[in-house]
């Protein structure tokens, strides 16, 4: 099976910039030639995965009263976030591998915001001016159900990550806290949520991140994996949604022995 | 051989050591203070090491972890040599973690422990601040506390993997203002830097310019604006770096 992983690859696959695609497969679309327009910002390769957990009120609600036992002993005050690194990133159409001796892997269907211009401790009511687009993306992981430690293991392997093209055009989501995204397991519907039950919206999300943490042109961030999301096994076809966007769709394929 | 990426006089550059100068790759040779020094290396990844020195979990009154306790930083966090760090206002506990720090030269995969060297590019220092005020229980250590910008000094070289014939017994040091605060030796590590390796690629595939910040022995302490803390491996350079407060920030 090919390894989906690495810089390199992900610069052949990424290294042209895209407008909206939401009428074709993200797959086919190649819109170098759309960049004329005027107002495209100069958006470069991801420098930064970045996505927050326990941000759908659903999986914060099923965490519960647990929050304020051990080991957490009380509820998150800050974002809870955690990084997707570069070996992680894979196109629609790509493989998911699924790491030996794993039955199944979690689909979290997520949005996925592209930041324009850099953003350093920005306010929540200026953080959308710093987004430069949207993207749709699958943020898999092996099921898991501490947030305890950093789930490096569960979260960060090779594959991981589909991402559909970056739309660089922020207008195409007017209002991305009210998003409606949906997960299909080979063809059935299997989760559908929006952004309106986000903890913390994209604007404030923006603003707590880029408190501490500069986000450049280009990175991006996920705004949480909703509840209830689907299991894939090895064979399964996966279709992530979003209102607006399009789609992507990816397939787990087992992962052969090294 | 000794290499930094440097500025000068408008340009960045890649620079080797020369007879304890920087010599930049268009030939000229520099003082350490003529430059501008940036990390060394722009790595895809960096993961650092919680506890991973007996003492120094100990201190923390944690039990030595039975698996690598792994977190990722992202690139925002790094910094050169004789750069300016931001202890916010608010802190009330901001510490320096001395550490060695590896660097991945080629693409590795499923790498076993007795290969492991063959596949790091070279060594350089690390500071690892933590602001302990904002650590929470979820994903700890959080990036809240570990990947915050300018907070991860790195430098000011990366030294071939050649010229450190032993990483597994080197003296680390601190000294803030000059008076030594932390002393180790990576032979104390837990996880040394050869599982490490085999751990991490086990996980995921790790490439070239990759950064394994190995952690950090017992010896920590309060720093405050103005304090000049400087970070020091044997055999692999000795990092400088100033705490600066929220004025400088403009806050």
């Amino acid at each position: 099976m090919p390894p989906a992983s690495g810089f390199s690859r992900y610069r052949s696959q990424f290294g042209h910039f895209l407008t909206p695609a939401s009428s074709m497969p993200p797959e086919t679309t190649n819109a170098s030639a759309d960049l004329s327009g005027a107002s495209a910002p100069q958006v470069r390769l991801p420098g930064t995965v970045v996505a927050a957990a326990l941000n759908f009120r659903g999986v914060l609600a099923r965490l519960g009263d647990a929050t304020n036992h051990d080991p957490y002993k009380k509820p998150p005050v800050a974002p809870v976030l955690y990084l997707k690194p570069p070996n992680t990133w894979i196109g629609p159409g790509d493989a998911i591998p699924c790491p030996q001796g794993i039955r199944e892997l979690r689909m979290g269907g997520t949005l996925g915001v592209v930041i324009g211009r850099t953003a350093c401790r920005v306010r929540e009511r200026d953080a959308l001016s710093h987004v430069g687009g949207y993207r749709i993306v699958n943020d898999v992981c092996i099921p898991h159900e501490s947030y305890f430690r950093p789930a490096i293991r569960e979260r960060c392997r090779d594959g991981f990550t589909p991402m559909g093209p970056a739309i660089l055009d922020p207008e195409i989501l007017p209002d991305p806290d009210r998003a409606g995204i949906r997960v299909r397991v080979n063809g059935e519907m299997q989760c559908s949520n929006t952004t309106a039950n986000l903890v913390r919206g994209v604007a404030r999300l923006i603003a707590d991140i880029s408190e501490f943490m500069t986000l450049q042109a280009g990175d991006v961030l996920l705004v949480g994996e909703p509840e209830n999301a689907p299991l894939a096994c090895p064979g399964d076809r996966v279709v992530v949604e979003i209102d607006g966007l399009g789609w992507i769709e990816n397939r787990v394929v087992a992962k052969a022995a090294s | 051989m000794k290499r930094a990426r440097v500025a000068h006089a408008g340009g960045v550059y890649e620079a080797v050591e020369a007879g304890g100068k920087v010599k930049l790759i268009d030939g000229r040779l520099l003082g350490e203070e003529d430059v501008v020094w940036l990390p060394p290396v722009t790595p895809g990844k960096i993961f650092a090491l919680g506890l991973n020195y007996a003492d120094h979990a100990k201190e923390l009154s944690f039990q030595a972890p039975k698996e690598p306790l792994v977190f990722l930083k992202a690139s925002n966090t790094l910094l050169g040599h004789r750069g300016q760090t931001r202890r916010p206002a608010d802190a009330t506990y901001m510490h320096y973690e001395c550490e060695l720090a590896v660097v991945i030269g080629r693409t590795a995969k499923n790498v076993a422990r007795e290969a492991a060297y063959d596949y790091v590019g070279g060594y350089t220092v690390a500071n690892d601040y933590a602001i302990r005020d904002y650590l929470e229980n979820y994903y700890r250590p959080n990036l809240r506390v570990k990947s915050r910008d300018g907070c991860t000094p790195i430098g000011p070289w990366v030294v071939d993997v050649a010229d450190v014939p032993d990483p597994m017994n080197l003296h680390l040091r601190t000294t803030v203002n000059g008076r030594v605060t932390q002393e180790g030796s990576t032979k104390d590590m837990i996880f040394s830097v050869p599982m490490l390796v085999e751990y991490l690629s086990g996980i995921m595939t790790l490439e070239p310019g990759d950064l394994i910040l190995t952690g950090t022995p017992e010896g920590l302490a309060d720093v405050k604006p103005g304090d000049e803390v400087v970070t020091e491996v044997e055999g692999v350079g000795r990092l400088v770096n100033t705490i600066a407060g929220d004025a400088e920030f403009g806050l």
